[in-house]
């Protein structure tokens, strides 16, 4: 069991925004979690990293429990963010903002990890003098993404890394979670709007709808899901 | 009316002939009663004389001067499309030639900077000025850490200040201690200061973390004020002990037992020793701050701090540590702060609360953004800037604050950021395109 969240609430100030999430990842599994704006998706991504802190309810991840953890602290035992914006060092070159990802890592790894990044990410290694802030929004969220995996994550928290790109580069985010996943056995939690894509990549996913889990299955099983299709998938984009 | 002044486009030129004409017009129904007639005293009673060859004069100096103005502006702009539509694919050389530029100005000021009390060894004003300027570019480079690298909006900068003069002037006159022994320690008191007033800050940003900081500035002026037995109120602190060169004083006469440095050297005493001295002293701490903040900016904690600048939930998203990351910024930036308030008590001889308003922190705060946030060679162009133009201002007496805000204005519409806005990468790529991150020298 890589992450486990035992009936977790959270509150941002007099907001009840996590209602008992109970949330099960796997090693090795791509998790998504889709819903609505306002559903409580960033939330839990954050209340997982420690930032609200959960105020009720229990954090497993890696066998320990880290819901009293700093956010800091949390990072550095294995989970990595990739926030929502991308939240790229926009005023930093592209080089530096990926030494920025391994803030905690052992220095002798850097030059793999910077040549396992570059190989992923090639228009990466072109750009790698350039200010990110210059980047288009997809080499932005490929940059977010090459950041995260400068410190050798055990889980790696994606949250909508689709939001606000092309297609082309949607298409080729959501190929990247795949071969991250497949080719370097990378465990991911995918926090996504654009839930057909999600679900399609995904091994399992949960619906969560007002700050509470109100399905889960398989990818496939939550695609073919009436309830699914309905709120999500028909009507919205696909 | 025809005679639109901010024309967008290129004006033919009919068009031009056409508003030089309008503004002339203008300048004539004006001039008639400003130029055109005049007062005289005709034995005793005020008679009007005319003055129209006059008048004509200055129409005609109008007409020419809004035809060349016209011109001028055209061209101007039209090298600006020029050189905007050249630029696009070589902005990288650019940002490259323009840090070789600021490079050669840094050797060139420090040449400058080191020769100017030889050139001007007996002009006390130019030495006395020159010596304010390293003042405030020391405090710059202290701020400098906090606003410009950590991006902490700090408006009472000069409460350090204040703890560092203090400092000095209590561990001196109190209890006998010596300015080198002095100085360490009133650093250390300021950059516990900083700790203070950060701690209770950590979770404010912006406009928030800016009135705390105000606040917290006004609050050590008041205590200095207020708290008489301590400070001395509003009197102030007298007398404090100059600095020594290794031991040797810069009297006409020694005491007992020691030498002075006129004596010491041979030389014929001059007052102007003391000062030259002053003014290498500070130089060296200002060149030893600039090279302590260029190394920092390189190790892990200054990238830090211009991380935590760029967004600080990517910065806990990192796992980096955001309230050491502060901590340490308001640290350091205190620090320098108490180092550059010891200089100016042991400089001034006399300390008072007068020296640690508002205005100063304004002014400092002033210097960083009029330098380009974040930028050395900045700081020192504006800390230059804002203390010359109210010098060469003197003449100009009332309104020279007002000459002063204008500069300020100007600068920030050609350079909305800053003289120096470039920041130099601390990570270079070498020919091979393999990474090396730049350390070793300090500039």
């Amino acid at each position: 069991m890589m992450l486990k969240m035992e009936g977790v609430h959270a509150h941002y100030g007099h907001i009840h925004a996590l209602r008992g999430i109970d949330v099960e990842v796997q090693v090795g599994e791509i998790v998504t979690l889709i819903g609505a704006n306002g559903a409580g998706k960033s939330t839990l991504m954050m209340s997982l990293f420690g930032n609200p802190k959960a105020s009720a309810g229990r954090i497993v991840f890696d066998g320990e429990d880290i819901t009293r953890v700093h956010t800091h602290e949390i990072a550095r035992r294995g989970i990595a963010l990739v926030p929502e914006g991308r939240r790229i060092f926009p005023r930093m070159t592209v080089i530096e903002n990926l030494q920025m990802g391994t803030a905690h890592a052992d220095p002798a790894n850097y030059a793999a990890d910077t040549a396992r990044v570059f190989a992923m990410f090639p228009i990466l290694e072109e750009r790698q003098a350039q200010r990110a802030g210059t980047l288009s929004g997809g080499e932005q969220q490929m940059l977010a993404i090459g950041r995260a995996l400068m410190s050798r994550p055990k889980l790696l928290l994606l949250d909508e890394p689709s939001l606000g790109l092309a297609p082309i580069y949607i298409r080729r985010i959501f190929q990247i979670v795949k071969e991250l996943n497949r080719d370097h056995g990378m465990t991911i939690l995918l926090v996504e709007q654009n839930a057909n894509q999600a679900l399609r990549v995904a091994d399992r996913g949960y619906v969560l709808q007002h700050g509470e889990i109100t399905l889960a299955g398989t990818g496939a099983e939550l695609l073919a899901s009436p309830e699914v299709r309905a709120a999500y998938l028909e009507g919205g984009h696909a | 009316m025809s005679a639109v002044v901010f024309a967008r486009h290129a004006m033919t030129p009919a068009e031009r002939l056409r508003d030089a004409g309008w503004v002339a017009f203008v300048g004539l129904i004006l001039g008639i009663p400003l130029v055109g007639l005049t007062t005289v005293d005709v034995g005793g009673r005020l008679g009007v004389e005319t003055r129209f060859g006059l008048l004509a004069a200055a129409i005609a100096a109008v007409f020419a001067g809004r035809l060349l103005l016209r011109w001028a502006i055209d061209q101007a702009r039209e090298r600006k499309q020029a050189r905007d539509r050249a630029s696009t694919a070589t902005a990288a050389d650019r940002a490259h030639g323009a840090q070789r530029v600021v490079n050669v100005l840094g050797w060139v000021a420090l040449g400058a900077s080191i020769a100017l009390p030889i050139v001007f060894s007996d002009n006390r004003y130019v030495v006395d000025t020159a010596t304010t300027v390293l003042i405030y570019v020391m405090l710059g480079w202290g701020l400098n850490v906090v606003v410009g690298l950590a991006g902490l909006l700090d408006l009472g900068y000069v409460a350090f200040y204040a703890v560092g003069a203090y400092s000095y002037a209590l561990l001196s006159t109190q209890f006998g201690w010596s300015f080198w022994e002095a100085l360490p320690v009133s650093g250390a008191m300021a950059a516990t200061f900083g700790i203070l007033l950060g701690y209770p800050i950590l979770r404010l940003r912006g406009d928030y973390l800016a009135i705390v900081t105000l606040g917290f500035g006004e609050i050590i002026r008041i205590i200095l004020v207020n708290w008489t037995e301590f400070s001395n109120g509003p009197n102030g602190i007298s007398s404090i002990p100059r600095p020594s060169f290794f031991g040797l004083d810069f009297t006409r006469s020694a005491p007992e037992g020691s030498q002075t440095f006129s004596g010491f050297f041979g030389l014929e005493f001059s007052p102007m020793h003391r000062l030259i001295f002053l003014y290498y002293l500070i130089l060296v701490l200002a060149l030893l701050t600039h090279a302590f903040v260029s190394r920092l900016r390189k190790l892990p904690v200054g990238r830090a701090w211009e991380a935590l600048r760029e967004d600080e939930i990517a910065c806990q998203a990192m796992g980096m540590n955001t309230t050491n990351i502060k901590l340490s910024a308001f640290a350091i930036g205190a620090m320098l702060g108490g180092f550059a308030g010891v200089f100016f008590a042991a400089r001034q001889g006399f300390i008072s609360p007068e020296s640690f308003t508002f205005t100063e922190s304004a002014i400092i705060l002033a210097i960083v953004v009029l330098g380009g946030m974040g930028s050395q060679m900045g700081v020192v162009l504006a800390a230059t800037l804002l203390v010359l133009i109210p010098e060469f201002g003197r003449n100009f007496a009332e309104y020279r604050m007002l000459l002063f805000g204008l500069a300020m204005v100007l600068i920030m519409v050609w350079r909305p950021g800053g003289l120096l806005a470039h920041r130099e990468p601390t990570v270079r790529l070498n020919a091979l395109g393999k990474t090396t991150t730049t350390g070793g020298t300090a500039r």
